[in-house]
């Protein structure tokens, strides 16, 4: 299969950050990620769209955490478990993404990549560029840029 | 004398780090003639030197460097090529332009550096003649000219321009003697001359490029008298300074030059220039040091460590002390922006043909350079709105029994770690009344609201945004074109801004800036068990109620809670609501931060007040800024993030809502007809014998106490004073024939205001607050009543508000009035 791209987002390759969300393995390009880090204590914004979930502090630097379960229309985070925290550098900008649990670094080759299932909903749709067909398993590739634009 | 003593400073040393800058680049360009930039550089250097040298009346340096940049000019166009010939009189000029500073670094004037050579070989250079066949002018006549040119064009020049080193001394005398009559004449209102260092011969710095002169004719390229002994005027009585070493210079002048000259030179080198990105990261680091402080201090404070504790405090002493080193470094003195507006006055003043003096104070206050920028354009506007509309023409003002001169005052001073700058004029104010109607006119405000507005309050309508744009709003109000733009900027960098105007006597326009951007010193409060941080600059003061206090203190008008803070009426705001949450304090107690906002004061009602502590101010993201109301974010002591809130927002947010609510609730009414008052509001009073009247929230402005020996009479009147005004009184009871109990101490009163009038209406208890629909209505009424309904279960007076009214005060709706003809009927019982 081609690489598709006459889509929207052109296909993408290299390495991916991978990591999991409600159960589904999602991958964002390795330059984009400043850092990763475990659970950190959140200041909740009252009044700001519903997919930030607070504000963190990263080395005295104030980050905002977008909450990637929110944006992508999935399911709260079961009580009880701690998200993960990675922190995406865009245009200058520390941005941070609360995921499920951080993966592996792949190498992915464009060659297996398509474009989103037709069956994919609205506003996932807008965030995942396409899947990678992995060995038994989808890598969904998120488009950072629009995933932080809450 | 100082200040042309600083500015001159300033400009010597400027100049010499861009010559410095100038030396290389025009090597530099030999190498690469074709290099746009830097001859634009090039050009930009020699271009400032000369603007500021014309401006300090340096006119031989303006000279040399008028036709340098002309030359340039010509360069950077490509109307000519660089030409080693070019370089060389560019080189030329330059050195000749540091000759001239040097002479004026060391003795205040241009001394007696000869320019006429250089000026001649750059235009041979330029008009691409060879150099020679500029003919080199002889040695007497070069000294003459030279002197005329000096006397007439710079009388601060007082020296005799010596021609050459070659000049036998013989021929000295005659051209010093010249010298000295040109620049006699002249001494006495030359600032230069004056401060020469007598018995000085300052000595301009020889280049090193010059080739000493010798006897035969110098060629083109070494034409330089430029020259050294530049003699103080008393100095040319004293033969021997006079003849102060004509030849063989080559030394620098520093080496020369004594205390005086080295002083100056020390100064210039006792500064340095640093990017200001550099102090903006020191900035950073000094705030991110001084989080990290509060973190160690409050972790120490646990801790029974004395050492530690000793170590923390000294860490605390010391941050403190670094970071007010490292804001130092970032201020500047409010005069680099006023030292403008004097011509900025003055010319306006002509054009309008009004004659205005600007008076200053506090010029020497220092502010942060960023913030210094961001308030210059809005002070202008102040002040050109001052002098525009604010102080009326000199006939009107003598009409006025003023003195034809208007003055305008800049006053600036530190006050609790703000900058309070006003900008007042003695003109002829702001009509509220105007400035309401207009606002009501326009659409802003209802007129409801606006009646119940103090004058104060009204006047900061000419900060809305509708309000400003249209100049038949000018006409009217004489105030307010791009207020709101004014405002706006102020906000922008955390600062306030409110006005007063006494009608007939001025307007002051009062800025509060904070000091720096970086760190602000807040208010960390909690509610629903997040922390947020309030900037120090609005807060007034703080209020906390216990249960038992809060649930009679804290009060419903209209629906809206208020708090009666000494006697005035507080418009309540809780965080909680605002932000969409729940308190999580619940047992009533009561913590009120009372903020002041755009000149209005309202309680923000928090669940605890943590403390104060200075935070550092950290950007949020687009998604949050977009919201409203944070103006930031900082990292507490402990580490958490807590939100700043934009209290300037907060209260447009919360107030707003609750006019609209007001409005609409008004606008409901209207249409219910006049008749039946459903959904109005009314307060209930007794009024004594078990009585009970209702008067319409519209009605009340303020709820006062007034201690009965208060009371005062104005013949048959009773009046108390009140906010430096006299307050008419008129008791309900006897006024409705209810005779209450009259020996009380203290007296419930509700103050009615509309049109800068109010009147004090007395009633025995101040009952509750209720909705006027679905009442019983009767018009079983009496004098002094509408008629009557059940309120509340019991059959309540409905008052004839006007009537009370005129009862106090018989002028109250015809507006020019002074104080009553007609006598009130229940007055006397």
């Amino acid at each position: 299969m081609p690489p598709t791209t006459e889509a929207a987002a052109p296909a993408i390759g290299g390495q991916l950050a991978t990591f999991w969300l409600d159960g589904d393995l999602y991958g964002i390009e390795v330059a984009h990620v400043q850092e990763v880090l475990k659970s950190q204590g959140l200041t909740r914004v009252p009044l700001a769209p519903a997919a930030v979930a607070g504000l963190i502090n990263l080395r005295g630097q104030v980050v905002t955490a977008i909450e990637l379960r929110e944006r992508l229309g999935r399911p709260r985070r079961p009580e009880g478990t701690d998200a993960v925290v990675i922190v995406v550098r865009l245009h200058g900008e520390a941005v941070s993404l609360l995921v499920d649990a951080i993966a592996d670094v792949v190498d992915v080759d464009p060659a297996d990549f398509e474009a989103p299932p037709d069956t994919l909903d609205g506003s996932a749709r807008e965030l995942i560029r396409g899947a990678f067909k992995l060995d038994g398993q989808l890598l969904l590739a998120l488009d950072v840029q629009k995933a932080v634009g809450a | 004398m100082d200040g042309l003593d600083d500015i001159v400073e300033e400009f010597l040393v400027e100049s010499h780090e861009n010559l410095d800058q100038l030396d290389s680049d025009l090597v530099a360009l030999e190498q690469e003639p074709d290099s746009r930039e830097r001859l634009s550089s090039i050009f930009r250097t020699i271009h400032t030197i000369k603007g500021t040298s014309g401006f300090l009346a340096f006119h031989r340096l303006e000279e040399v460097t008028h036709i340098g940049e002309n030359m340039l000019s010509r360069l950077r166009d490509g109307a000519l090529a660089l030409t080693p010939q070019r370089t060389d009189a560019l080189l030329r000029m330059v050195d000749c332009v540091r000759s001239l500073l040097a002479s004026i670094e060391a003795g205040g004037g241009e001394g007696d550096v000869d320019v006429s050579a250089v000026v001649a070989a750059i235009s041979a250079a330029m008009e691409d003649r060879p150099a020679p066949a500029v003919p080199r002018p002889r040695a007497e006549e070069a000294a003459e000219v030279t002197v005329e040119v000096a006397a007439a064009d710079e009388p601060a020049a007082p020296a005799a321009a010596r021609p050459t080193r070659r000049k036998a001394p013989a021929a000295k005398a005659p051209a010093a003697a010249k010298a000295r009559a040109a620049a006699k004449a002249p001494a006495a209102k030359s600032p230069a001359a004056a401060k020469a260092p007598a018995g000085e011969a300052p000595v301009a710095e020889e280049p090193a490029a010059t080739p000493p002169a010798d006897g035969s004719p110098p060629p083109a390229p070494v034409p330089t008298p430029r020259e050294e002994a530049a003699a103080a005027p008393e100095v040319v009585t004293e033969p021997e300074p006079a003849t102060a070493e004509p030849s063989g210079q080559a030394e620098p002048a520093a080496g020369q030059a004594d205390g005086a000259g080295q002083v100056r030179r020390a100064v210039a080198e006792s500064t340095i220039r640093v990017d200001v990105d550099l102090l903006d990261e020191l900035m950073l680091l000094v705030g991110e040091l001084v989080l990290t402080r509060n973190q160690i201090v409050q972790y120490v404070g646990r801790s029974s460590d004395t050492d530690l504790v000793r170590a923390s405090q000294r860490l605390n002493l010391i941050a403190s002390e670094l970071q007010e080193g490292v804001m130092k470094t970032r201020m500047q003195p409010i005069d680099h922006i006023w030292s403008k507006l004097p011509r900025v006055v003055r010319d306006l003043g002509i054009q309008c043909g009004k004659s205005v003096r600007l008076e200053m104070e506090g010029r020497e206050t220092e502010l942060d350079k960023t913030l210094l920028e961001a308030v210059k354009d809005p002070l202008t506007h102040l002040v050109r709105n001052s002098v525009d509309h604010g102080v009326e023409a000199p006939d009107a003002r003598r009409r006025a029994g003023k003195s034809a001169e208007g003055v305008l005052f800049l006053r600036a001073k530190h006050e609790s770690g703000q900058v309070v700058v006003e900008v007042a004029d003695d003109g002829a104010g702001i009509d509220p009344a105007r400035i309401g109607a207009k606002a009501v006119e326009r659409g802003v405000v209802s007129q409801e609201a606006l009646n119940r507005m103090s004058p104060q309050d009204v006047l900061q309508l000419i900060f809305l945004p509708g309000f400003s744009t249209a100049a038949a709003v000018t006409n009217v109000s004489g105030r307010g074109v791009g207020m709101d733009v004014v405002k706006t900027n102020i906000e922008s960098i955390g600062g306030t801004i409110e006005v007063e105007s006494v009608p007939g006597q001025g307007t002051c326009t009062r800025l509060r800036i904070p000091l720096t951007l970086a760190i602000v010193p807040a208010l960390t409060v909690e509610c629903a068990g997040d922390r947020y941080a309030i900037p120090q600059i609005s807060l007034q003061e703080l209020v906390s109620l216990d249960a038992e206090k809060a649930a009679t203190a804290v009060e419903e008008v209209g629906g809206a809670p208020v708090y009666r803070l000494r006697g005035e009426l507080l418009p309540l705001v809780r965080l909680t609501d605002v932000l969409g949450l729940t308190s999580d304090r619940h047992d009533g107690h009561v913590v009120i931060a009372v903020l002041r906002s755009e000149g209005r004061r309202f309680g923000l009602v928090v669940d605890r007040v943590i403390n104060t502590e200075e935070i550092v101010v950290k950007a949020v993201g687009g998604q949050l800024k977009a919201i409203g109301l944070y103006s930031g974010a900082t990292v507490l002591g402990d580490g958490t993030v807590a939100l700043i809130l934009d209290v300037q927002a907060l209260a447009r947010r919360a107030l707003r809502t609750e006019t609209t609510e007001r409005q609409e609730s008004r606008e409901a009414l209207l249409q219910a007809a006049a008749a039946d008052r459903e959904a109005e509001r009314m307060l209930l009073a007794a009024i004594g014998g078990g009585r009970r009247v209702a008067i319409p929230l519209d009605t009340v402005t303020r709820l006062e106490q007034v201690r009965t020996e208060a009371v005062e009479r104005v013949g048959n009147r009773e009046v108390v004073q009140y906010r430096g005004a006299i307050l008419p009184i008129v008791r309900l009871d006897r006024h409705l024939g209810a005779y209450g109990e009259t020996e009380r101490e203290v007296l419930e009163v509700i103050v009615y205001s509309d049109h800068g009038r109010s009147v004090a209406i007395v009633v025995e208890e101040i009952l509750d607050i209720v909705d006027g629909d679905a009442a019983v209505r009767s018009d079983i009424d009496d004098m002094g009543l509408l008629g009557s309904a059940v309120l509340g279960d019991k059959v309540t007076e409905l008052l004839d508000v006007r009537a009370a009214i005129l009862a106090a005060d018989p002028a109250f709706y015809s507006t020019p009035a002074p104080a009553g003809s007609a006598p009130a009927t229940y007055q006397e019982v």
